[in-house]
């Protein structure tokens, strides 16, 4: 099926030029931050459009890479990102499964008290007070166990396992299969899209946590890798200044370097989840 | 047998109740797996709904929220005279309302023309590249903006000057902030927000468009009559809890780029909060704050979805 007039294949013309030049510049704020990090001091980048880097030095990498702030940065995100998703799946995955079973006795309640979290909070600074009151400021565990759960998530595992018909499961049953061996060796096998969808929206806002690192982390050896950032982004350039002539843009490459440091790793992972996105969503979100 | 009327009602009751236990120890492993949950959404949602009392009280750390005294409603009375209060209710709604304006239909569009894109492999990289700055934080992509509209060697500024404009301070200058504000949001958002209405088309049995096809609909046609209708309900649906998410101005990213210089037209009720908070220590008006957007936002919520469910739309509940 295709369009063959004149007004058909230029509307199609039209369309993929539009949506080629959406993407590229969508595209190009990374791109000029990569070109910039790899710039050498000297280079005055205030006359053009930086398409292509005229010389390339690794010297904000080098210096970059010798921090260390950075490692241990590093390391905190990759502990959280880790941990904190495998805590989230885990919770997320069992209430899903056992909200997803109609004959529950008292089910319904529960996913209403579920949602209804999602309409109505305490708020930013009770909040704060729960978390302090546990003892958690300052520790990894409050950049994991507060934000353990999301309700969309939840809400998105749920739909998906309601859609799995029952009879898979019924032979199992029968066989006397409890219902933690139902989840683990029938259904999660069969959820694969919805469950690789979840696991990276959580890692990924893991790896991104950022504001409740700045409410309940002061503590700079457990500072994520947002933190760090953020505070090179601010840093007062002057402290860049080692004998180049031009300070600013060595603390320019240094940020930017900085920037392409903590986003690679979310680039690199995500294009490989995108094709369940659509699948793992379809059925979590237009039926619910 | 006929038993008595007045005895079936008591033989009945127990034995009900014996059935629904039987029927709760029959599934005890699916109460086991919903433990973890119900203790993360006890303490961190509904203690912290019991918490936000402080609002009503003089609290400190040290007497705890039970034993600090009762204050009333004195901080919300407080707050409403403060000029400061109105002024970030009304910068948080502005900011709001732009960002619905602007970033409500785009993505509708957007979904549209992928929709309309039929090589698969185009329209995947498309997908893929507008779906990625969704997955970058706030800190990263306010880095990005600050390279990019730099009065100092920012690409833009670097267009506008051979142009021959004047450098525009778009992060500083409190006439472009909102605009930053607003169109950087859209950058990050836009391609991510399709990705709902792409599940809603992929569901969309392609015989319809075939058909349509073999009746002569052109294009147009066939965009008004089969794509719009196959996604109202989820338009529908967005654009309730966009509503209902009124009083949320995005203060991740604001936080990332605002600084004294554009408070005036930046500073929203997330920020204040914040600041008399978590900075101030005044923990009571900061909460009393908190609940009060917390409050607003339910009733739009509400409202929206009577609004909707009165013009015989589906609601979201």
């Amino acid at each position: 099926m295709s369009y063959s007039g004149f007004g058909g294949k230029l509307f199609d013309v039209l369309n993929y030029v539009l949506l080629a030049v959406i993407a590229v510049l969508t595209l190009y704020p990374f791109w000029d931050s990569l070109i910039i990090s790899m710039t050498p001091l000297n280079e005055n980048l205030s006359t053009n459009v930086h398409l292509f880097p005229r010389s390339i030095t690794l010297e904000a990498y080098r210096y970059l890479l010798n921090l260390d702030q950075l490692w241990s940065s590093y390391m905190v995100s990759i502990f959280v990102t880790v941990a904190g998703t495998i805590i989230s799946m885990t919770a997320t995955t069992l209430a899903a499964y056992a909200l997803s079973k109609k004959e529950l006795p008292g089910g319904r309640v529960v996913m209403f008290a579920i949602v209804f979290t999602m309409m109505f909070g305490g708020g930013i600074i009770p909040n704060f007070l729960v978390v302090k009151q546990l003892g958690m400021l300052n520790t990894v565990w409050a950049m994991m166990i507060p934000t353990a759960i999301q309700t969309y998530n939840l809400i998105l595992m749920r739909s998906f396992f309601v859609s799995i018909p029952e009879s898979l499961e019924e032979s199992a049953k029968i066989d006397g299969c409890n219902d933690f061996g139902l989840l683990f060796r029938i259904v999660v096998p069969l959820s694969m899209p919805a469950i690789a969808t979840v696991s990276l929206f959580y890692a990924v806002s893991k790896w991104n946590e950022f504001f409740t690192a700045v409410m309940y982390i002061t503590d700079k050896d457990l500072w994520p890798l947002q933190l760090f950032l953020r505070s090179m982004l601010l840093e007062n350039e002057a402290a860049f200044q080692s004998g180049g002539d031009s300070p600013f843009l060595l603390g320019q490459s240094i940020k930017m370097a900085t920037i392409m440091v903590s986003a690679i790793p979310v680039m690199m992972i995500y294009p490989f989840f995108q094709r369940y996105f659509v699948q793992g969503i379809t059925l979590g979100a237009v039926k619910e | 047998m006929v038993l008595p009327t007045r005895d079936v009602g008591y033989v009945r009751a127990p034995l009900r109740k014996r059935r629904l236990w039987k029927r709760m120890v029959a599934n005890r492993y699916l109460y086991i797996m919903l433990l973890p949950a119900a203790a993360y959404y006890v303490l961190f949602h509904y203690y912290p709904m019991y918490g936000a009392l402080i609002a009503f009280k003089e609290f400190s750390i040290t007497k705890g929220i039970l034993g600090s005294p009762w204050a009333g409603f004195k901080h919300f009375e407080y707050l409403f005279t403060l000029d400061k209060f109105w002024h970030v209710f009304w910068n948080t709604i502005i900011i709001s309302l732009y960002r619905l304006v602007f970033g409500f239909p785009l993505p509708l569009i957007m979904a549209i023309l992928l929709n309309e894109a039929r090589k698969l492999l185009f329209k995947r990289t498309v997908q893929t590249i507008v779906y990625l700055p969704h997955f970058i934080s706030w800190v990263i992509m306010g880095g990005l903006l600050m390279n990019l509209l730099s009065t100092d060697g920012g690409v833009v500024n670097n267009i506008v000057r051979s142009l021959g404009g004047e450098p525009i301070g778009f992060l500083t200058d409190d006439r472009y902030f909102r605009g930053t504000l607003v169109w950087s949001m859209i950058w990050k958002e836009f391609g991510w927000n399709t990705i709902i209405y792409m599940a809603a088309l992929a569901g969309v049995n392609p015989q319809l468009y075939e058909a349509a096809y073999m009746d002569g609909a052109n294009r147009a046609r066939r965009i008004w009559h089969i794509t719009l209708p196959s996604i109202r309900g989820t338009i529908i649906i967005l654009l309730i809890l966009r509503i209902g998410g009124l009083m949320e101005a995005g203060f991740e990213q604001i936080f990332v780029l605002y600084h004294e210089g554009v408070y005036n037209v930046a500073d929203i009720i997330d920020t204040y909060v914040y600041r008399i908070g978590l900075t101030e220590g005044r923990f009571s008006l900061a909460a009393a704050v908190g609940l009060f957007k917390s409050a607003i936002n339910f009733i739009l919520l509400i409202a929206a979805n009577r609004l909707s469910r009165m013009m015989g739309e589906q609601g979201i509940y």
